[in-house]
């Protein structure tokens, strides 16, 4: 049942954000994978977890704020069940919830989940890529055989802009990337910064 | 369900011609299976494929009555006007008037027209949207480049609506022949504007050499123009039976909706050229967008619906 409201939910992300899905020539890289793509709307997620193919989707879990989802009712259960979530506290700022939240991914990682996290921390206003947090450096770090595939969301601030609730049905692009190549010793700020320009050059190329 | 002999006759005819044109590009991809051609063949079968498509799904309609054709073509509004603000660039600040384009003044729009209210589906863009909108959008208080931005609201209204539905608008006019008279008048207009298009591109990939405009539309010629037009305007003239118009009528009627759907053509490319696209979608395929297939009807169909209303007293 479950996995039939998904299926219908995924469909439904589609139409309404009209979305062309753009994958790289070799097609999707297979097995674990972290994808990071750019936030800059409340669909962001769904959509991006809409486009990917439905044998993997099960095993891809969202990063998503416990503070808007977790709530009685249809969206506890959407995120719980349907997204497979990984909900993270981003009230607390301390040293102590980041090591929280992080160890919550990890744990999703080491049990072969994928992970769709956007590592600009907050929804931008959709022209630029703001720098990266270094959680994503951590996981990689945590779990470097998991491929880091960028994919830039094209127009989703148009179809909902921040602070509007109602979607206006234009037509979006999903471009996925290639998988960032790995490269020993790199440093943490390094990494962010070729991640980052990954998912600029994502954008030019659309 | 509308039953008319001479309506079935056309999209008969419709029909005829497209198992024709199946044949041919069938007995075409045998014999040309060279690597260059492989293009142009893959093209012309996804063409002639969305054809069927898009024929089956406009005479069901027709043959509904007017309100599928009226839901038919507020549909294919919503989806031209999708594509074209997708294209155009809109702010933030633009968004609560999109909401209105979409949710509200279009469904308003074929509302109006399926009630048949001529005084109101006639002024509801061009009057009450005109001047609503940009007011909404004021009260939003964006200013940067607002009159650019209400230039592309005003004009994707203007194009994928109300021009839009001013086909749909001829099942209004009172033609002799029950709800059949004004569906064949609809019918008329959309076989000579679709036919004339497909007969330039014939044309044009049969004998074009000499481009019209090499920089908005590469595949323009002058060849695919004039017998485009000139063959079109002829399958109008035979058709004239269909309508309350006698041939020598017929044929101008025809003439002028073909000249404007090249018109439109060569407008929509334009924009398209100066938003660095082809096409302005991915919905047919082989065709590009629904806007890229409707643009010549775009431009045909508020002419001829006003010719004929005025001229020839539908009123």
């Amino acid at each position: 049942m479950n996995g039939f409201i998904g299926a219908a939910i995924a469909q439904l992300a589609r139409i309404v954000s009209g979305a062309t899905i753009r994958m790289p020539d070799s097609g999707l890289q297979k097995g674990q994978a972290v994808f990071f793509a750019n936030h800059t709307s409340h669909l962001d997620f769904v959509t991006l977890w809409a486009a990917i193919p439905p044998s993997r989707r099960t095993r891809t879990r969202p990063i998503a704020a416990k503070d808007y989802w977790d709530k009685p009712g249809v969206r506890h259960y959407l995120i719980n069940d349907i997204f497979r979530a990984i909900l993270v506290d981003r009230q607390g700022g301390t040293l102590r919830s980041l090591r929280e939240q992080l160890d919550q991914m990890t744990s999703a990682l080491d049990a072969g989940d994928s992970l769709i996290i956007f590592p600009e921390g907050t929804r931008g206003e959709g022209d630029t890529i703001a720098p990266f947090q270094a959680g994503l450096h951590a996981l990689h770090r945590h779990c470097p055989d998991a491929h880091m595939i960028p994919v830039r969301l094209i127009n989703l601030n148009r179809v909902l802009p921040k602070g509007e609730f109602i979607p206006v049905p234009l037509l979006s692009t999903i471009v996925i990337g290639e998988p960032l190549p790995t490269e020993e010793g790199e440093s943490r700020n390094a990494f962010l910064k070729r991640a980052q320009h990954a998912l600029i050059e994502l954008g030019d190329q659309a | 369900m509308m039953s008319d002999r001479e309506l079935g006759w056309m999209i008969g005819a419709v029909i005829g011609v497209l198992v024709i044109a199946s044949i041919v590009t069938w007995m075409l991809s045998q014999r040309l299976t060279e690597e260059r051609h492989r293009d142009l063949i893959g093209n012309l079968v996804a063409r002639v494929k969305a054809w069927w498509g898009m024929i089956l799904i406009f005479g069901a309609s027709v043959l509904t009555g007017g309100t599928g054709t009226v839901i038919l073509f507020c549909v294919l509004s919503f989806f031209a006007l999708r594509e074209f603000v997708t294209l155009s660039p809109t702010t933030r600040g633009d968004h609560r008037v999109l909401i209105w384009m979409f949710y509200i003044i279009t469904p308003l729009q074929y509302y109006f027209i399926w009630d048949q209210w001529y005084g109101m589906y006639t002024i509801l863009i061009p009057v009450y949207a005109f001047l609503l909108l940009p007011a909404r959008s004021a009260l939003v208080g964006e200013t940067e480049h607002f009159l650019q931005r209400t230039a592309i609201t005003q004009w994707a209204l203007m194009i994928c609506v109300y021009c839009l539905s001013m086909a749909p608008a001829i099942l209004t006019l009172n033609v002799e022949g029950d709800t059949a008279g004004p569906a064949k008048l609809l019918l008329f207009l959309v076989i000579v504007v679709q036919g004339s298009d497909v007969l330039q591109y014939t044309w044009g990939k049969l004998l074009g050499r000499h481009k019209i405009s090499p920089r908005v539309s590469p595949n323009k010629t002058w060849e695919g123009f004039i017998g485009g037009i000139a063959s079109a305007t002829l399958i109008g003239t035979a058709l004239w039976w269909a309508t309350p118009f006698n041939p020598w009528q017929a044929a101008t009627m025809a003439l002028i909706v073909c000249l404007m759907g090249f018109l439109g053509g060569l407008v929509m490319s334009s924009i398209k050229r100066d938003r660095g696209v082809k096409d302005f979608g991915h919905t047919i395929a082989g065709h590009g967008g629904i806007l890229d297939r409707v643009d010549s009807l775009i431009f045909a169909a508020p002419i001829f619906f006003h010719l004929a209303r005025y001229y020839f007293d539908l009123a």
